[in-house]
Formats: structure tokens, sequence, C-alpha cells
């Protein structure tokens, strides 16, 4: 990332890690999003089958990425908090 | 339709409305330096800036647009719940963060961190108004179409109504207030809308009685005289448009019955797709007599319903165009979160970036909830029997209105918050543009802590009046098509720049000016040459439009890269860089 902290700093480090958990959390959405949008546009006779006890995958995968946007978010935080703890003991 | 005000609607809702209207100037009376006005001093607690970002967010084409959309077209609404939320990941991963250590008040603040550039400052800060100005339309049309079915009055009023409240909340306490009437609301609509689905289950899907079972076609005429006509006879309280939206045939499963009773949500989904519902198309044309609207009903399995192509006809055209404006959209609302004036402004009145960074987790749980919940809104409205087939935006509030009036007025009045809300934050965005970019940083007016705060103040009663006037002049468009667009413009104008600021080093003063520019002025006019404008704004032939699709974003958005790229290249380097690589 492009910012003014030193790479050399406890806290230069810690800002670059969470940088990088945050791009890599973010292409794995861009993925499921991606595939997603290529469902819709390409399969959408797939996103009419009923796998899961009546509920068609249309809706399935919806509220599936819905809900994954917050378990990603959940994970970021974790992985932020012990980046941030491992940082304190360090400086 | 006609409607007939209550009082006891309209007593709830004056009371709900003063209540969170006086709330937020209470909390708000300590605002009065700029640093309070513009950023609430940087002291919002995180949780409340969470909340506080879904009531920023949640406008009136979250909760009026989309579930109008699904109440009349089926699941296409959803796919807007999921691109909107879908944003959030790019806000929450790669902007959150950062962004607290860049700028000050507004986000050509952040733009401008190491270049104290005026063109920079300049453009963004146009950009910022042109965004604002397209957010705020769709959020005045549904405030004109809440207080219609509420009060009886007409749609302008409802858009005066917001216009004066939301004006007086931004100029009396500026960003304190607005947090709380954001947190406010945002914890209202999503707490109200859970209790509005949990009573949709409980009903479960019943067959349709009364006028809503009545599957004769409508007709409304407006003749040239400007006199309303509902099948040829003049409109009155007992002569009016019949509600829409009801179920036919319940599952093989209930036969003989006709309730299915209260279902669990998985239930409710499925009950729904093996059901046959009446939805209405309406198609319109003219002649002498005047404009003549014929809705008719079709009815359909809900399978069809519940699957991509209900609103989005393209998606079963195979044509290549109709992809690709589906695919632009959906590219629009995922970078278009991040980008958005309003929303940015957010990460100012917190303390630190993690502070940032877990408000943002808290919004997206919450606007994520709420957007779960839009799909039972739109489906239960679909079939509540209670639609008004001459607008898609009035679909929740007569949803609420079919189980009780007292229901109709709570959930009208968070509604018409929902709408104070997000105004208000478009309101400081944009007030922060004009006093603290244009006048100060741009024309370099010198002014002291005072006079800010009243430029931005006499800024906010100005975009307070034309919201109002764009309100009235877009009525009659949906709010989620409408909300497109301002995705559209603010990611192709602002997200490049603010990508490439943060993560690439040789980014320069002259590529963000060219990146906002370009992104903004490309996007713009790509819609202003659209086929849906030449339709729905201009009445003219959409086959006379020069652009293959109506949403630009898939176009623009990377033309915004590709110009930063290509000038930040040929302008000298920023000193920072130099002095770093050499």
């Amino acid at each position: 990332m492009s910012g003014s902290q030193s790479q050399e700093h406890p806290r230069g480090r810690a800002a670059a890690s969470i940088s990088r958990i945050g791009l890599t959390l973010f292409w794995i959405y861009v993925l499921l999003y991606a595939g997603f949008i290529g469902l819709v546009l390409f399969r959408p006779d797939l996103l009419s089958q009923r796998p899961f006890g009546g509920v068609n995958l249309a809706i399935a995968s919806g509220m599936g990425l819905i809900g994954s946007a917050l378990v990603l978010a959940v994970v970021y935080m974790a992985a932020c908090r012990v980046v941030e703890a491992n940082s304190s003991r360090r400086s | 339709m006609l409607y007939e005000s209550s009082p006891i609607a309209i007593l709830i809702f004056a009371a709900f409305v003063l209540g969170v209207v006086g709330l937020s100037f209470y909390l708000g009376r300590k605002g009065q330096s700029a640093k309070g006005y513009y950023t609430a001093h940087g002291e919002v607690h995180w949780f409340v800036n969470g909340v506080a970002f879904a009531g920023d967010y949640l406008s009136a084409a979250s909760f009026l647009g989309i579930c109008g959309m699904i109440a009349f077209h089926g699941y296409d609404g959803f796919l807007y719940s999921i691109g909107f939320l879908a944003g959030w990941i790019v806000a929450l991963f790669v902007i959150a963060e950062p962004i607290k250590a860049l700028g000050r008040f507004t986000f050509a603040d952040a733009l401008d961190s190491r270049f104290n550039s005026r063109g920079i400052k300049l453009s963004v800060a146009i950009s910022t108004l042109v965004v604002s100005i397209f957010y705020l339309i769709p959020q005045m049309v549904g405030a004109g179409d809440l207080i219609v079915p509420l009060l009886g009055l007409p749609h302008t009023a409802g858009v005066v109504l917001v216009g004066v409240a939301v004006t007086l909340i931004v100029v009396t306490a500026g960003m304190v207030s607005t947090t709380w009437v954001q947190f406010i609301k945002g914890s209202l609509l999503v707490f109200f809308c859970g209790i509005l689905v949990a009573m949709i289950l409980n009903r479960g899907l019943v067959v349709g009685t009364g006028a809503a079972a009545n599957l004769t076609p409508q007709v409304r005429t407006v003749t040239p005289e400007g006199a309303v006509l509902i099948d040829g006879k003049p409109q009155s309280k007992s002569h009016d448009l019949r509600p829409v939206g009801s179920i036919t045939a319940l599952p093989a499963r209930y036969a003989g019955q006709t309730a299915t009773g209260p279902l669990r949500p998985l239930e409710y989904l499925a009950a729904l797709e093996d059901s046959t519902i009446v939805t209405w198309s309406s198609k319109k044309h003219s002649d002498a007599a005047g404009t003549h609207t014929t809705f008719t009903p079709v009815e359909r399995q809900g399978s069809e319903l519940l699957k991509p192509g209900g609103y989005f006809k393209g998606l079963t055209t195979g044509k290549l165009a109709d992809k690709l404006d589906f695919a632009s959209l959906m590219l629009a609302l995922f970078c278009g979160t991040a980008s958005l004036p309003h929303i940015l402004i957010r990460y100012y009145t917190v303390k630190d970036a993690a502070d940032a960074r877990k408000s943002t987790v808290v919004g997206i749980a919450a606007i994520g909830g709420f957007y779960c919940l839009t799909l039972y809104l739109g489906l239960g409205a679909m079939t509540s029997g209670a639609l008004d087939p001459t607008s898609t935006n009035m679909a929740a509030p007569l949803l609420a209105k079919s189980f009780s009036t007292t229901l109709f007025a709570i959930i009208s009045a968070i509604a018409f918050t929902t709408v104070l809300g997000t105004v208000s934050g478009l309101i400081m965005a944009g007030s922060g543009a004009v006093a603290h970019d244009l006048v100060e940083n741009v024309l370099r007016i010198p002014m002291n802590d005072h006079e800010k705060v009243r430029c931005g103040r006499i800024a906010a009663v100005g975009l307070g009046i034309i919201a109002m006037v764009l309100g009235v002049l877009f009525r009659n468009f949906n709010v989620s098509f409408l909300v497109g667009w301002a995705f559209n413009i603010a990611a192709s104008a602002n997200l490049p720049a603010l990508v490439m600021l943060l993560f690439w080093p040789r980014t320069t003063k002259q590529g963000i000016i060219a990146a906002v520019t370009v992104g903004m002025i490309s996007s713009l006019a790509w819609i202003l040459l659209s086929a849906d404008t030449f339709e729905k704004v201009y009445g003219w032939s959409r086959e006379a439009s020069i652009v293959p699709f109506s949403q630009p974003g898939i176009v623009t958005i990377p033309l915004g890269f590709l110009v930063l790229v290509v000038v930040s290249l040929l302008t000298p380097p920023p000193a920072e860089t130099v002095r770093r690589h050499g």
C-alpha cells in the first residue's frame, strides 16, 4: 500500500499485514460475486433448480452471497485483532 | 389510486417523525464548530457509526424501491439487494482503514491529502455535488410517494415536507444531529421490517379475495384537460383502480385450503414457488382522448417469478447488449458504495482506523440483515392484494396497510425517517463540497470557523431547494432505478481515483483530476443519451438512443482507471515518489 508509514516500524508492518488480509478476502468475494453474476448471465436455467428443500438456487445463492459478506467481515475483524495484538507486543 | 387519510395514522406518523427529529436536535446541540458541524468532532462511537452507516445507506431505494420491484417483477429486485450489499466489501477491505488516514472533512480532502491541488478539490467537489444530486432525486420521489397514501396529500407535499425537515436538521446541527437521525432510523428500520416479515410469515399465503381477486383489466386515462378516468368514468373514492397482487392457487399439498397458515422462512419461499400468482403489467398508449394506461393481469407460476429475468428482460433475450447492460449495473453497484461521498465522510466521524473497520462490520451486519428481509417484504407485498398498480414505490407501506392502519403509520413514519436520514447525509456531503472544498479551498476565500459553518448552512439550504424541485420532476420513476444511476456516476468518477491513490505511488494530481472529470462526464453523458432516459425523461423513442445499453459502468469505470494511469504516466511523478524511489 502506498502509505507513508515505514515498513520497518511494527505499526507499519501491522498496517501492511491488515492491508494484505483485506485484499485477500476482497478477491475471494470478487470470485464469489463474479461467479454468481456469471450464472445469472449465462446459466439462468441452473438458478431455477431447487436442490435445498424447495428453495431454488437463485435465492440460495443470493442469500449465500449476503451471508458470506458478513462471514468474511467477521474473519477480517478477528484477523486484524490478532495482527494488532502482535504488533502491540512487538512495539 | 385515491387515498383517504386516517387521523390515527397521521398522529402516529407525526409523533414518530417529530420524536426522531427532536431527539436528533437535542443530541446534536453541541456540533457548532466546523469540526463538529462536518465530522461530529470525530467522536462517534464505532457501534453508533456502524448503525448510522445502515441508516445513511438504507435509503428509499433499498426500502421502497427494492420492495416495489420485487412485488411487481419478482426476483430481479433482489439482485439490487445483492449488488448494494456487495459494495460494502470494497468499502471494508479496500477503503475503510486507509481513508481514515487521508483528509479531514470531505472526500475531496481525502483525494487531495498528498497534493494540495485546487484542481483536485474543484473536480472532486463537483463530482460530489453531481452524485449527491442524483442520489437525492430518488429519496425525494420516495418521500412524495409515502405522503400520498398516508395523508392523502399530493406528491409535491411530501417532497416539500422532507425537504424542509431535512434542511432544518442539517442547518441547525450538522453531522452530530445527522448521525443520530441515521442511528435511530437505521435501528427502527431493521427492527420494524423484522416485525413486518414475522407478520408476513405468520399470515402465510392466502388465496386472493375481494377486489384483488377481480382479474378484469383496468384502464386509467388522463384526458388532455387533466381529468382522470378509470375504465371510462371519472375517478372518485367509489370508482377507482382496484388494488392488485394476489394468489389464485396454492400448492397441491394445500388442496382444498384457501390459506397455508403460518410458515417458516424457507417454507414460505418453497410454497410461493409452487403457487399461482397474479402480477399486473401495464402498457401506455395515447390518442385524441388522452393517455391510456392499461393494467392487465398475468397469471404465473411462482417459480417463474423467483428467478432472474422478470425485470431485466434482457437476461432471457440472449442479446449481448442486454447482458452487458445487466453486468454493467452489477459492476456499478459493487463499485459504487465505496465511492459515495456521503458514505465516505462517515469515516471521519470515528476516532481511528480500527473504529472505522469495526463500524463497517456493524454496518454490513445491519445492512445485510435488512436486505435478506427485503425479499420477504417484496414477496409479501406481491401477494398482499393491496398493491397500487400505478406505483411500485408504495408497495412496502401498502403491504403494512394490509395488516393494520397502525402498522401502516409506523412503517410510513420509519420510511419517512429513512428518507430524512439519507437526505441529511447527502446534503451534509454536498454542503461540505460547496463550503469547504469550493469556497474555502478552490476560491480561497478565508473564513473563520463560524463563517465556515454558516457557509455550510447556506449551501445546505440551496441543496435542499434543488432536491425538492427534482423530486417533483422525477416523480414517476422507480427509486431503485434512479439510485442505480447515482452508483454508476460515483463508481466512474470517484473509485478509480480513490483506489489508485491508495495503491499506486505513481498517481499524480493530474491523473486524479483527469480520472474524476472523465469518469463523471462520460457516465453522465452516457446516462443522458441512454434508451431509458430517452423514453422516460425526454418522452422520445428508445430506438433513437445512440448508446448500446443504459448502464455505463462497464465502460466508464475502466475508462476512469485507464485515464488515470495514462495521464499519471505522462505527468511528473509526485515529489514523495521521487524521494522514495529516486
